[in-house]
């Protein structure tokens, strides 16, 4: 059995710790919003945070969240998402969680990014809609 | 993958013991390469357990031990790129550690896991060359010249577990990485270059990240420009999807024209 912390709740789980983080989150807790882009670690459609750091959860084996406090896309609540609506910063949205969890670690631990800073703490997030730039700009807007 | 049984040791002597009985296991660190290959089931044998020692508390952290630098098999990139003693004395591995993958990788990814995949790109391993590091197994130290024995072959034996890297204080190394882009992209030439005593260790360009012989003979005679003739006869580059061989050797006579000037 798996025991953590899933956007602020205590869950257990009680299938195989081999199985991805990323499939357990979607099938077992329907928490859809965490995407599968490429399942190989590259694209970070299925990023999520575990105890604050960032990670793909399609990396990650159930097992070695116990203990853990995992927050996806459902249990974010932060100016970034009103921002990425104002500024067009989603289209087909496969990428936008993960781009909002990535976003969020930056801002919390920067406050006033630079568009090189948005860059890089968003290496990891691929997005074949949008070209980048409203999302950096939503970012940016953010920046207190 | 869900008949892959996953085993959480309680602490290193439990891992050592389940990964000595359990048939067809296999460490599990950050799952950066390991997770991959699991789900695409690429793996032969197929793995019958993973054995999970990323949270192993004797497996992550920087310390001083003998006076060495040694850093926990199973501590992240951004541990690493966070030490202040790695700052301090291994900037080249820091500056390795900065330019693998992205924060989702440099967050879970490890030297065990990097070593042990041993693939010829990996970035890490040149820099633990030109170091002189040594491997630290639960059984034995394994000096970094013997621990890559051909194409994706380690020294290891198939239940070791590698527990830590020893550094030496003193060298100064530089680095370099050539790819495609700045973040994300498997290596296209990886150097690492320490003068005293000299080395001259490079990824990327053969079965395994290699020890440039002739290029180092040249350097400690103080011979730079017969360094820079020597690496081509070192390397064994390869064509594939992502560079030709001749490209190869060109690059890798460049980059080390640079790193020896510095
Ligand atoms: C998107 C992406 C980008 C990447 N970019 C780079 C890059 O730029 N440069 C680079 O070098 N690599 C890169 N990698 C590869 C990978 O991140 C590194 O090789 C990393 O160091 C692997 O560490 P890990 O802890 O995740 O290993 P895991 O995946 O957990 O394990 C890898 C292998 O090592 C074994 N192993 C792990 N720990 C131990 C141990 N303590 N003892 C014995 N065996 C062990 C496992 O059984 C497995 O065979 C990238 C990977 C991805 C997905
Ligand atoms: S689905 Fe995990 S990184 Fe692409
Ligand atoms: S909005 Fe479609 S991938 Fe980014």
């Amino acid at each position: 059995m798996v025991q953590f912390t899933l956007n602020g709740r205590r869950v257990s789980f009680e299938g195989s710790g081999s199985r991805r983080l990323l499939d357990v989150l979607r099938e077992d807790f329907r928490a859809t919003g965490t995407k599968e882009g490429c399942g190989e670690g590259e694209c970070g459609a299925c990023s999520v945070l575990i105890d604050g750091d960032v990670v793909d959860s399609c990396l990650v084996a159930v097992g070695q969240v116990e203990g853990r406090d995992v927050l996806t896309i459902e249990g974010l609540s932060s100016p970034l998402q009103q921002a990425f609506i104002e500024h067009g910063a989603a289209q087909c949205g496969i990428c936008t969680p993960g781009m909002l969890l990535a976003a969020h670690v930056l801002l919390q631990r920067t406050t006033r990014p630079s568009a090189d800073d948005v860059r890089e703490a968003l290496a990891g997030n691929l997005c074949r809609c949008t070209g980048y730039t409203k999302i950096i700009e939503a970012v940016l807007s953010c920046g207190t | 993958m869900r008949d892959v049984t996953y085993l959480r040791p309680k602490d290193l002597q439990d891992a050592v013991q389940l990964s000595r009985t359990t048939p067809g296991c296999r460490p599990l660190a950050g799952g950066t390469d390991l997770m991959v290959m699991l789900h695409a089931r690429t793996l032969r044998p197929a793995p019958r357990a993973i054995l999970d020692v990323w949270s192993l508390s004797e497996l992550k952290g920087v310390r001083r031990v003998d006076g060495m630098l040694e850093i926990g098999a199973a501590e992240s990139y951004t541990g690493i790129i966070r030490s202040a003693e790695a700052q301090q004395h291994l900037p080249a591995l820091v500056a390795a550690a900065r330019t693998i993958g992205a924060a989702q990788i440099q967050n879970r990814g490890t030297l065990g896991g990097n070593l042990a995949n041993a693939s010829p790109a990996g970035d890490t391993l040149p820099v633990l060359l030109a170091y002189d590091a040594v491997v630290v197994t639960d059984r034995r130290s394994i000096a970094i010249d013997r621990f890559f024995t051909g194409y994706r072959h380690t020294a290891l034996q198939s239940d070791e577990l590698i527990t830590a890297v020893r550094f030496p204080l003193d060298r100064q190394v530089v680095f370099r990485k050539v790819g495609t882009r700045a973040a994300q992209a498997i290596s296209k030439v990886v150097i690492a270059v320490c003068r005293q005593p000299a080395r001259v260790a490079i990824g990327s360009v053969a079965e395994v990240p290699l020890r440039a012989s002739g290029a180092e003979a040249a350097l400690a005679s103080g011979d730079v420009a017969g360094a820079i003739a020597a690496v081509t006869a070192d390397i064994r580059p390869i064509d594939d999807v992502r560079s030709t061989a001749t490209y190869r050797q060109a690059v890798t006579q460049n980059v080390l024209r640079e790193l020896l000037r510095q």
